[in-house]
């Protein structure tokens, strides 16, 4: 059975990730193992440029972690969307264990998550607050990965930035959808 | 989303980028229309993944950011690029550095690829400029805004 004809989304997923081996997990391990034989052929400036990017990229996902922390501790969220902002931090979470390893890979040094986050707590007193904060950073990161893209010196990096960055325009317009705004606003992303 | 600020908040962003039209007219240039301040706080959207205007984020905060030196904002990480820049943010600096951030500076820690777009960069800096007159930019900094 295909997981496409599955109406159940979570039963579908499953399906999709043990059937296919296309999982998160597989990708990045492919990526990975890419990223090691090209580095050794990269030259020195350029793989430089590639660590400074990806660990923007990085902080940028530990920064959305503990935004989605804050958002599921702030017992601010009902059931149904504490589900999906925890699942979103698990994304971002994926996201940064595998950027962190291309970084180690390349030779750098990841960035770490800050001790503390200065986030706009007094502004976030209902559930749509939350939400509507959790979708500015997702917004902001679909056009961080955006600008990106074209920066890497190593097109394999570029396209697992595209990657990511698909994850986020969906968390961006799922989030949209739960304020009910239009999910998708516009054709392209800028 | 910030399309849904409260009224009063616009209100004072777009009398305050209304006010700094004038002295912007030098960046847009003649013949070119004067900048789009509500039009910047959408493409504002677009930085939010890294910045906030009132806190340091993966980017520094952007309240008070027009005369600031560049890499001067105490208790944020710059690169040294960025802290060995001379620059002052101005209209003019800003226009050149948000065209293409590691052209203007290489080694900035702003791994963008820029706004290409002359117009969106004229409203961005024009709502940047207009963000220091907003209530969470005031609060943030309320001695500055006393004087």
């Amino acid at each position: 059975m295909s997981f496409l004809q599955i109406s159940n989304p979570a039963m579908a997923r499953r399906l999709f990730l043990g059937g296919s081996g296309l999982s998160l997990s597989g990708a990045a391990v492919a990526l990975l193992a890419g990223k090691h034989a090209l580095a050794a052929a990269s030259p020195a400036g350029s793989t430089a440029n590639d660590v400074q990017i990806i660990n923007t990229a990085l902080g940028a996902e530990l920064e959305a972690i503990a935004a989605y922390q804050l958002g599921a501790q702030s017992q601010l969220l009902q059931k149904p969307v504490l589900e999906l902002a925890l699942g979103f931090q698990g994304h971002h979470k994926e996201h940064a264990q595998t950027l962190a390893k291309v970084v180690e890979q390349l030779g750098g040094k990841p960035v770490t998550a800050k001790p503390a986050y200065n986030f706009p707590v007094d502004q976030l007193k209902t559930q749509a607050d939350v939400l509507r904060f959790a979708a500015r950073l997702e917004q902001g990161a679909v056009s961080a990965y955006l600008g990106a893209v074209p920066l890497f010196a190593d097109r394999a990096l570029a396209k697992a930035a595209a990657s990511i960055l698909g994850d986020e325009a969906m968390h961006w317009a799922i989030l949209r959808q739960a304020l009910g705004e239009v999910p998708v606003p516009s054709a392209f992303m800028s | 989303m910030w399309a849904r600020a409260s009224g009063r908040l616009w209100c004072q962003v777009l009398i305050a980028g209304l006010a700094a039209a004038a002295s912007i007219t030098a960046v847009a240039g003649p013949g070119q229309q004067a900048p789009d301040v509500l039009r910047g706080e959408q493409l504002y959207g677009r930085c939010m993944g890294c910045h906030a205007p009132a806190y340091d984020s993966v980017g520094p905060r952007h309240c008070g950011l027009f005369g600031r030196r560049a890499g001067s904002l105490p208790g944020y990480a710059f690169s040294a690029a960025m802290k060995a820049q001379p620059w002052v943010w101005n209209a003019a600096t800003l226009d050149r550095f948000l065209a293409a951030p590691l052209a203007a500076v290489p080694g900035t820690s702003m791994t963008y690829d820029g706004i290409a777009d002359a117009r969106e960069r004229r409203d961005l800096i024009a709502y940047l400029r207009a963000l220091d007159a907003s209530p969470q930019c005031r609060a943030a900094s309320p001695a500055k805004h006393q004087e």
